[in-house]
């Protein structure tokens, strides 16, 4: 088991260097002056343009940018934001608690209310709850996560005043305010985002955990366990469910992208400050250290989350961990 | 294949809600106002009524028409963009699936690596450097971000294909390779790839938006349903109509373009129901 | 003497286009203490669902039709609902599926599986369900039975799985033991551990047995009545030996005659001629008349059980011509 560990867990280093290599060459590929934007506020001479350029490594032949950029790596420096002039690893850190706590509440309400509502429509198939479910679930995936923010933000926070539409705090809450003043305070501007979030993935995962149920009902051993004498409860949710779990855990490791993607939509409507929206703010101010720092870290999220998943499917399958 | 689709009633709405988007994406134009009209900045926008089924927006211009037009230009990204992706996946998950070896397991990497970065933040990368990218060059782009998966299904497809017995019957014939890829293996790829396709669509249409509503994607005057939400949000208060309808666009071809897609897959793979 | 198990006029019946089908249409037969009842037929006839239905197990969209009766004894099982039903599974019929790689779930161990079987029937402490499972596994024949406790489905042979299904199946000491095609997917050589098994514990704990199988081969010597299946129903039913001494209906006579022997002069297997129908097109009348050699004008009418023996029946109308059997 160890070394199925070892070996899954080099794997893992592997693609996600192939991964950092791609995002660095796709970024020289592109066309176009990266340093085109900065000259945006005022004019600069010739001299401040080559400076800068000096000072961003911009001057030297792709290869030894190459160097310059894993050697920075192996340090934990990613460089320096073009906009804000600050070390890109610091940017990072900063905003990545906003956006782990944004894509935690989703992923924890998927897991629990995506499955508990897939599960129930695999349980009853055909009726009108099932066709509901699913006439519901196929919108929500067909829905644009920043129009449906924004149609959210515009009902709830704009007509019905009911919750804050933009931001994670209440910049106007005094300084001494309490703990739990500033808790819930956090908590009514996340439910915007969350929900927003939570409709378009949830619908998904209703859908791919209606058919992994579907089809553990329908396997033999299903039918042991009822002709054993075993209560229907039994059968559905210690039988049934707990062979539908591997398709879901599956299912974890392909949401992370999915999250990571929509959480920048999201993010960019109700200004969260996460990555997501810092990744959308870097794309308008073209700063690409900034981005490039965000690209690697989603990556490495995106790795890490593979690796998680298999491990899981290992320690949960018999089969895989004692073959 | 596709009757079977038809067959069934969510395949049918599918693509019947398809083809009266195709067709009003195409004849459209010729009944409404231009959308890329003098805008009059002065008139403000109005709420949806006789004259503007879906009001105008704040310079005034025609939302329905500019709906319209803008399917048409979602549309052609999407399909063009599927069908570049289409066409580098499946040849390079021929040629991995087929040759094997180390070519096989390069491309492999090269492909794991590359979905581990999602799609989004390859094409931000690579999007923001240019100022205001080209309608082309934008669907270049999103079709070379969309071939990895498709390059794994298709070289799954050739493993199993490979072992069954009219190929290597072929094989033991004496058939040049590029025979057998094209006359045995690409053909038997076919049922899965269309289904990936199809579905595929809706998810470039979804990208494309986002893209457009940060302002990376298609450059305005051109109208794109996702920079006329973007537009929207500077009157969200006062003229919600400019940025719902373009959404509502999106999500019923998303839909459609998925209800079919679905019943694609049904009738390719009938477990899958 | 009421018999232990007594089905009547069994009929499922399935959706098919505007209408339902019948694949299972007026079974009856009853099975006594102690004694072995061989189901036979090819695939298609209707014999795998007929022992579903004896514990209501019969998938959806399918359904037992009105006028179907089964009775355990003084108990109607098909009018039990709920928990009552629940009762019955297992505890008083156990069932053995045909392939135990599938029906034994993957990520609960064989001792579990076993355990669960029993506690879902006996309020006893856990570890006595234990002991009484590793009781079981010797049982069955399976060595090791400690270790065996804790192992995987998949870490098993296919004889051992079959031997746990087995288990799983006396876990809580049912008066009858179905065995649906019990050894259809284990290698030649294990099949017959396997049938001894059951034949041990039949003896041993007294059981009625229903052996649903397509091969005649195991029928011989295991089973004490025969009843052969063709179409949805019962063509004809016999004490074993009479059976193979005497095959008198046309179909079981086609079935005997397109098995090689090993004994004997060599001769050519004649196969029936025709395949077997589909529920949706059973033919009117007697229906194996379209493969019949021995077909004749009163076959379009369908003919009902005539004996032709003592204890011996069949559905033909040949029953009725001078010698009381389809001779040759």
């Amino acid at each position: 088991m160890s070394g199925w560990l070892l070996r899954r867990g080099l794997q893992a280093v592997v693609v996600l260097a192939i991964a950092l290599t791609i995002l660095f060459f796709l970024m020289r590929a592109a066309p176009g002056d990266p340093l085109a934007r900065a000259s945006e506020s005022r004019p600069l001479s010739t001299a401040e343009l080559a400076a800068l350029r000096a000072r961003y490594g911009l001057d030297q032949p792709a290869a030894a940018q190459f160097v310059a950029f894993l050697g920075g790596l192996l340090h934990g420096d990613l460089g320096v934001s073009i906009e804000y002039g600050r070390p890109v690893t610091g940017l990072l850190a900063e905003r990545l608690p906003a956006t782990l706590l944004l894509g935690g509440s989703v992923l924890l309400l998927n897991f629990t209310v995506g499955l508990w509502l897939g599960v129930r429509q695999a349980l009853r198939r055909g009726r009108a709850e099932d066709r509901w479910l699913t006439a519901i679930s196929l919108v929500g995936y067909a829905t644009p996560s920043f129009w449906l923010g924004l149609v959210l933000a515009w009902l709830v926070g704009i007509k019905l005043r009911l919750l804050p539409a933009a931001g994670m705090q209440d910049p106007l809450l005094s300084f001494d305010a309490s703990f739990t003043v500033r808790v819930v305070d956090v908590l009514r501007h996340l439910v915007l985002p969350v929900m927003t979030l939570s409709i378009v993935s949830i619908a998904a995962t209703m859908r791919y955990q209606r058919t992994a149920m579907l089809e553990i009902l329908s396997l033999p051993f299903m039918v042991t366990a009822r002709a054993k004498g075993l209560p229907e409860r039994e059968v559905i949710w210690r039988h049934g469910w707990r062979n539908a779990l591997f398709p879901v855990i599956t299912l974890f490791g392909l949401w992370l992208p999915i999250l990571v993607t929509g959480s920048v939509f999201v993010e960019a409507v109700f200004a969260w400050p996460g990555l997501g929206s810092l990744a959308a703010a870097a794309v308008w101010g073209r700063d690409y250290p900034v981005l490039m720092g965000a690209s690697m870290l989603v990556a490495a999220l995106v790795v890490a989350g593979g690796f998680i998943t298999d491990v899981a499917y290992a320690l949960l399958d018999p089969r895989v961990r004692l073959a | 294949m596709l009757r079977e689709a038809w067959t069934k009633p969510q395949g049918r709405a599918g693509a019947l809600l398809l083809l009266v988007l195709l067709a009003s994406a195409m004849i459209g134009p010729w009944f409404l106002p231009d959308p890329l009209a003098q805008p009059d900045i002065l008139a403000g926008s109005l709420p949806p009524g006789l004259g503007h089924p879906f009001g105008t927006d704040q310079l005034n211009r025609d939302i329905l028409a500019r709906v319209v037009a803008g399917a048409r230009v979602s549309l052609s990204v999407a399909v063009l963009a599927v069908g570049l992706s289409a066409t580098i996946g499946t040849a390079v998950g021929l040629v991995s699936g087929y040759w094997g070896g180390v070519v096989d397991v390069g491309l492999m990497r090269l492909v794991e690596g590359a979905l581990a970065v999602p799609r989004l933040f390859l094409l931000l990368l690579v999007l923001a450097v240019w100022e205001r990218i080209p309608l082309p060059a934008l669907i270049l782009m999103i079709g070379a971000t969309g071939w990895f998966a498709t390059s794994r299904l298709v070289r799954g497809e050739v493993l199993r294909l490979r072992e069954e017995a009219y190929v290597r019957a072929s094989e033991a014939l004496g058939a040049r390779r590029r025979h057998v890829i094209l006359r045995h293996l690409l053909p038997n790829t076919l049922g899965p790839l269309l289904v990936a396709a199809t579905l595929g669509i809706g998810d470039v249409i979804l990208l494309e938006a986002g893209l457009s509503f940060l302002g990376l994607g298609v450059q305005p005057p051109t109208p794109s349903w996702g920079s006329m939400v973007l537009d929207s949000k500077e009157v969200l208060v006062s003229a919600p109509w400019a940025g719902i309808f373009p959404g509502l666009a999106i999500v019923i071809t998303v839909l459609s373009a998925n209800l079919f897609g679905d019943a694609l897959r049904d009738a390719v793979d009938p477990r899958s129901a | 003497m009421t018999h232990v198990l007594e089905v009547r006029n069994l009929r499922i019946s399935f959706p098919s286009g505007p209408g339902r089908v019948y694949p299972v249409d007026g079974v009856s037969f009853w099975l006594d203490r102690g004694e072995t009842l061989a189901l036979v037929g090819e695939s298609g006839c209707g014999k795998s669902l007929t022992s579903l239905a004896l514990l209501q197990l019969v998938p959806a969209p399918g359904r037992i039709e009105e006028g179907s009766v089964v009775r355990l004894a003084d108990t109607d099982v098909l009018a039990l609902r709920g928990e009552a039903l629940r009762r019955i599974r297992g505890r008083r019929i156990g069932m053995i599926f045909q392939d135990p790689m599938t029906s034994l779930n993957p990520v609960f161990t064989v001792g579990d599986q076993i355990i669960e079987g029993i506690l879902a029937h006996f309020r006893i402490p856990r570890a006595e369900a234990r002991d009484r499972a590793l009781g079981l596994l010797q049982e069955v024949g399976i060595p090791d039975p400690v270790e065996r406790l804790k192992a995987y489905p998949h870490q098993l042979s296919g004889g051992m799985r079959q031997r746990v299904m087995i288990a799983i199946a006396l876990a809580a000491e049912p008066e009858i033991l179905v065995a649906d095609e019990p050894t259809t997917a284990l290698d030649v050589t294990v099949q017959a551990q396997i049938l001894e098994v059951l034949d041990r514990l039949r003896t041993s704990r007294g059981m009625a047995v229903l052996l649903i199988t397509h091969d005649l081969g195991i029928v011989a010597g295991r089973a004490d009545r025969v009843a052969v299946m063709y179409a949805g129903q019962i063509i004809e039913e016999a004490p074993t030996e009479q059976l193979f001494a005497n095959p008198s209906h046309p179909y079981t006579q086609g079935l005997f005659a397109s098995v090689p022997r090993i004994s004997g002069p060599l001769r050519r297997l004649t196969p029936i001629r025709g395949t077997v129908p589909a529920p949706s097109a059973w033919p009117t009348g007697c229906r194996f008349r379209p493969r019949c050699p021995k077909a004749f004008d009163k076959s379009e009418q369908e003919p009902p059980l005539l004996s032709v023996g003592v204890d011996h029946r069949m559905r033909c109308w040949l029953a009725e011509s001078p010698g009381g059997r389809a001779s040759g």
